[in-house]
């Protein structure tokens, strides 16, 4: 009941700044995700300009020159993985949605939810000042290898090395304290009548994330340590001529790096789910078995790590080991998305901006998929690694993840999040405007890296046996198309801040979903629920025969349905 | 689903100062074996009795066998997890050479100077 | 702070453990991983580099054995801290969890005056492969301990009140389990030649 959570209204500081309300927190996580995004994509702006025309001056940044570069491909990766993907994916949705899907007030852990992101929040800002030390911020790529990353007459970023280290690991540390309140969350706080089978796909992927970086980041974390030991303290944790073996950072950064692509994963494809459900009216294809398969994801993600390791200089015999278990994940991120498509399958399709959006994930994330193939088997990779075939591979699954999902999740949550409807028409011109142009950054880019382009190079006319004029027209395709795709990135910007004021009223449940968080308010008041609900079924009864409406809501009672059952 | 406030007793008390007096023998055993200078006893007696008192520990004072099945799997997972580290990685990190490579600077470090720097 | 209403969230228990030991369970799998990944990073260093045992050889073994026997004994008073709660006695709860810390603090001095005679020999964290894990392994474990006390002071301070008294087995659960890293750091630090 919400009287265990009586407050007198609160100021404008105590609301929106130190507020403990799920809701709010995760407002705080989708906006710095936001920005940060748009900082990101200003990163890939400038280095794709160097590319697609080198050694002009760009607009905005000046020349770029060679340690520009190499700190623009750094914090490009950085910010995208860790700074936008993460906390829009995880931690915006997974604070909003979970305690609205399982049908409770809050986080069990209201308090520890606000330190997590104020831990957030200083990671942000210990690599915003990054920018601004001498030397600029870290320039050794976003993984970081040592002895480049360990030694600042290398990198030539001593202090940003520092700092973007620093600023790693407090949001490692925000996330391992998000995470497990999410995890003692769903586990715990579920409405009554929620079974495990009850609870909705997404709320099981973001716990399923959650469970996997727990599991995935203690021995990166134990090897950030080692290396801002070598950066500062003189040790030799990765320096063979003292004792140690570049090779451990390695191996410590990809067992959870490798992880970390699924925890970015998995809540992408639980945002899928809930809205092919939605809108094909139908429930999803085999539950348990996307259950399953995602469970069988989780763990197979921890044994193949090494397969981005095949050419550093690893023994074969392991890179022989590492191809075969990476084949075999393939197998299960199939099957999901064949239980999708089967969703698809004789429902009654409605093609709204989110369905737009949850559909190009499959088809673009399915490019990816495949293209992957190529690089997990050793044999092939030993020529694509570090092309731009990889590049693109890697754009083709994180672009669905990061971009597309969350622009699904966006579009179908927004109504509920803010109590207004987005415009369809502009929604559906970002949606084209965005996925076109995209396809057309990165297709030419597969050619390039088959043909042999290798990644983190500035400028190839000063390598001779890669100068290769006669594909520079296909880098410069690829800039003018981020350019179109940046531009339609104003479209949302616009749709998303005009209809706070301006879109037509939500409603509670303007998508009619079955799930508990569309049977509050929109926006939901502090609590949640004025009546805590109980849950009759499962989350995704839409489509049955014999009822007035199409759908079934899980907090209705059986009881309440009689009446409606046509003769 | 019950709400409740107050911890509800989960666990038996068992003797504690028992269990506790238990561990420091341990301890002697495993500093006294350490004395002998046998390196299987040293070894033994080190790890065997960590093994033994990590256990006495987790069952005794973490009540860990009286509590849900899933917690101590959980635990297991992770120690799991560990495991398979160590072996994706000791191959090139604790070994010095393998097929067709060889770290020369690992090499000449664990070799005692005079025995002649072997190299490939 | 204990006057702060609760969430639902918090109260509910679908699992059958309540959310404060739940959490805390996922606090120590997280923690399994963190100090296996420096342990297991560790050992593969140590086998493979046998002539380490000649720095090896300079840890202070009665040190270690003596830290360890304060921290068995501090793990005694934590989880009779957890008897005493469990019997609704928050006072004697908070008397014993005082005592626990009081252990870490022991600990703390203890590897204070070990290592402050370590770099008095010239054995500092760049002395070369063995000192940067020995310090680096007992420093994280050390920050552990410290983060630990103030933690069990601050449940202390409730129990002492009677409040809160689930925090005593949950703040003991974690005791434990830095005692569980220390059990297996003394033989690979001290022991181990």
């Amino acid at each position: 009941m919400s009287a265990q959570m009586e407050h007198s209204e609160p100021g404008v500081l105590k609301k929106y700044l130190w507020s403990t309300d799920h809701k709010v927190i995760a407002m705080q996580y989708l906006f710095t995700g936001m920005a940060m995004a748009l900082l990101g994509g200003f990163f890939a702006y400038g280095f794709r300009m160097q590319l697609g025309f080198p050694d002009h001056s760009v607009p905005g940044l000046g020349l770029i020159t060679p340690g520009k570069y190499n700190a623009l491909v750094t914090m490009h990766g950085s910010i995208m993985i860790f700074w936008v993907a993460m906390p829009v994916l995880v931690a915006a949705f997974g604070n909003f949605l979970i305690p609205l899907m399982v049908g409770c007030d809050d986080m069990a852990f209201p308090r520890i939810n606000r330190l997590s992101y104020q831990i957030f929040l200083l990671s942000v800002l210990v690599l915003l000042a990054s920018f601004f030390v001498k030397g600029g911020p870290f320039g050794g790529a976003w993984t970081a290898y040592p002895p480049l990353s360990a030694n600042g007459a290398y990198n030539l970023t001593p202090a940003g090395a520092v700092m973007w280290l620093l600023a790693v690991a407090l949001e490692f540390v925000a996330f391992l304290l998000g995470g497990i309140n999410f995890t003692v969350t769903a586990m715990n706080s579920r409405a009554p009548g929620m079974k495990m089978y009850d609870i909705p796909i997404l709320v099981w992927m973001i716990v399923l994330a959650n469970v996997i970086f727990m599991a995935s980041v203690g021995p990166l974390i134990a090897g950030a340590i080692m290396l801002l030991f070598d950066q500062t303290m003189a040790t030799g944790f990765y320096d063979p001529t003292r004792g140690g073996d570049p090779l451990l950072w390695q191996h410590l950064f990809w067992f959870f790096g490798h992880p970390e692509v699924y925890v970015v994963l998995l809540p992408a494809m639980g945002i899928v789910a809930e809205i092919i459900a939605v809108f094909a009216r139908k429930k999803i294809f085999g539950y348990k078995t996307v259950l399953y398969t995602a469970w069988a994801v989780g763990f197979l993600s921890f044994v193949v790590w090494a397969h981005h390791q095949f050419v550093a200089g690893i023994d074969p015999r392991m890179a022989n080991i590492f191809s075969i278990t990476t084949l075999l994940i393939s197998i299960p991120i199939a099957e999901m998305v064949f239980l999708y498509i089967a969703t698809l399958y004789g429902g009654s399709i409605h093609l709204d901006t989110p369905m737009l959006w949850a559909l190009g994930f499959v088809v673009e994330f399915l490019i990816g998929g495949v293209t992957g193939i190529f690089l997990g088997s050793s044999g092939t990779d030993i020529y694509l690694h570090d092309t731009y075939f990889l590049i693109a591979h890697f754009h083709y699954t994180f672009v669905p993840i990061a971009i597309i999902a969350t622009f699904a999740g966006i579009t179908f949550w927004y109504p509920k999040m803010f109590g207004r409807m987005l415009n369809e028409t502009l929604g559906k011109i970002h949606f084209w405007g965005t996925i076109i142009p995209f396809n057309v950054i990165f297709i030419p880019l597969f050619i390039t890296g088959i043909a042999g382009d290798q990644r983190r190079v500035y400028n190839y006319a000063l390598f001779a046996e890669q100068s290769r004029p006669e594909l520079q027209h296909l880098r410069t395709m690829s800039t003018i198309a981020l350019l179109f795709m940046l531009a339609f990135q104003l479209v949302f910007l616009f749709n998303f801040f005009w209809s706070f004021r301006h879109g037509k009223e939500a409603g509670s449940n303007p998508w009619r979903s079955a799930t508990l968080e569309w049977t509050v308010p929109s926006p939901p008041p502090h609590g949640n629920f004025a009546q805590m609900p109980t849950v009759y079924r499962g989350p995704y009864e839409y489509g049955l025969p014999g009822h007035a409406e199409d759908f079934v809501p899980q907090n209705v009672p059986d009881s309440a349905l009689a009446g409606e059952v046509k003769a | 689903m019950t709400t409740e406030a107050q911890a509800q007793p989960h666990v038996q008390h068992p003797n504690y100062v028992k269990v506790w007096a238990i561990l420091v023998a341990l301890l002697v055993v495993s500093v006294a074996g350490s004395m002998t200078h046998i390196r299987e006893v040293v070894l033994v007696a080190a790890f065997g009795v960590a093994v033994v008192k990590a256990y006495l520990v987790a069952k005794n004072f973490m009540h860990i066998t009286v509590e849900k099945r899933w917690v101590p799997y959980l635990l297991i997972v992770c120690l799991l997890f560990v495991f398979i580290l160590f072996a994706g990685v000791a191959p090139d990190v604790m070994r010095h050479s393998g097929l067709h490579w060889t770290n020369p600077s690992a090499n000449q470090a664990s070799q005692p100077a005079g025995e002649g720097a072997k190299r490939e | 702070m204990s006057a702060t209403a609760k969430p639902l969230a918090n109260t509910r228990n679908g699992t059958g453990i309540p959310t404060a030991r739940l959490i805390t369970w996922w606090v120590i799998a997280s923690e399994i991983v963190i100090f296996g990944g420096l342990l297991a990073s560790y050992v593969m260093h140590r086998i493979g580099h046998p002539e380490w045992a000649e720095a090896a050889s300079h840890t202070n073994t009665w040190a270690g054995a003596f830290n360890t026997f304060v921290l068995l004994t501090s793990s005694l008073c934590a989880v009779l801290a957890h008897k005493a709660a469990d019997a609704h006695d928050g006072p004697r709860a908070a008397k014993l969890l005082r005592l626990t810390s009081l252990g870490g603090l022991i600990f703390l001095c203890v590897k204070g005056f070990e290592w402050t005679a370590d770099i008095h020999e010239g054995f500092v964290l760049s002395s070369g492969g063995f000192w940067s894990f020995y310090y680096t392994l007992a420093g994280l474990h050390g920050l552990h301990v410290l983060a630990g006390m103030i933690i069990m002071l601050i449940v202390a301070a409730d129990a002492a009140k009677n409040e809160e008294l689930q925090r005593v087995e949950c703040i003991g659960l974690y005791w434990h389990f830095v005692d569980i890293v220390w059990i297996f750091l003394f033989p690979l630090l001290y022991i181990a030649r």
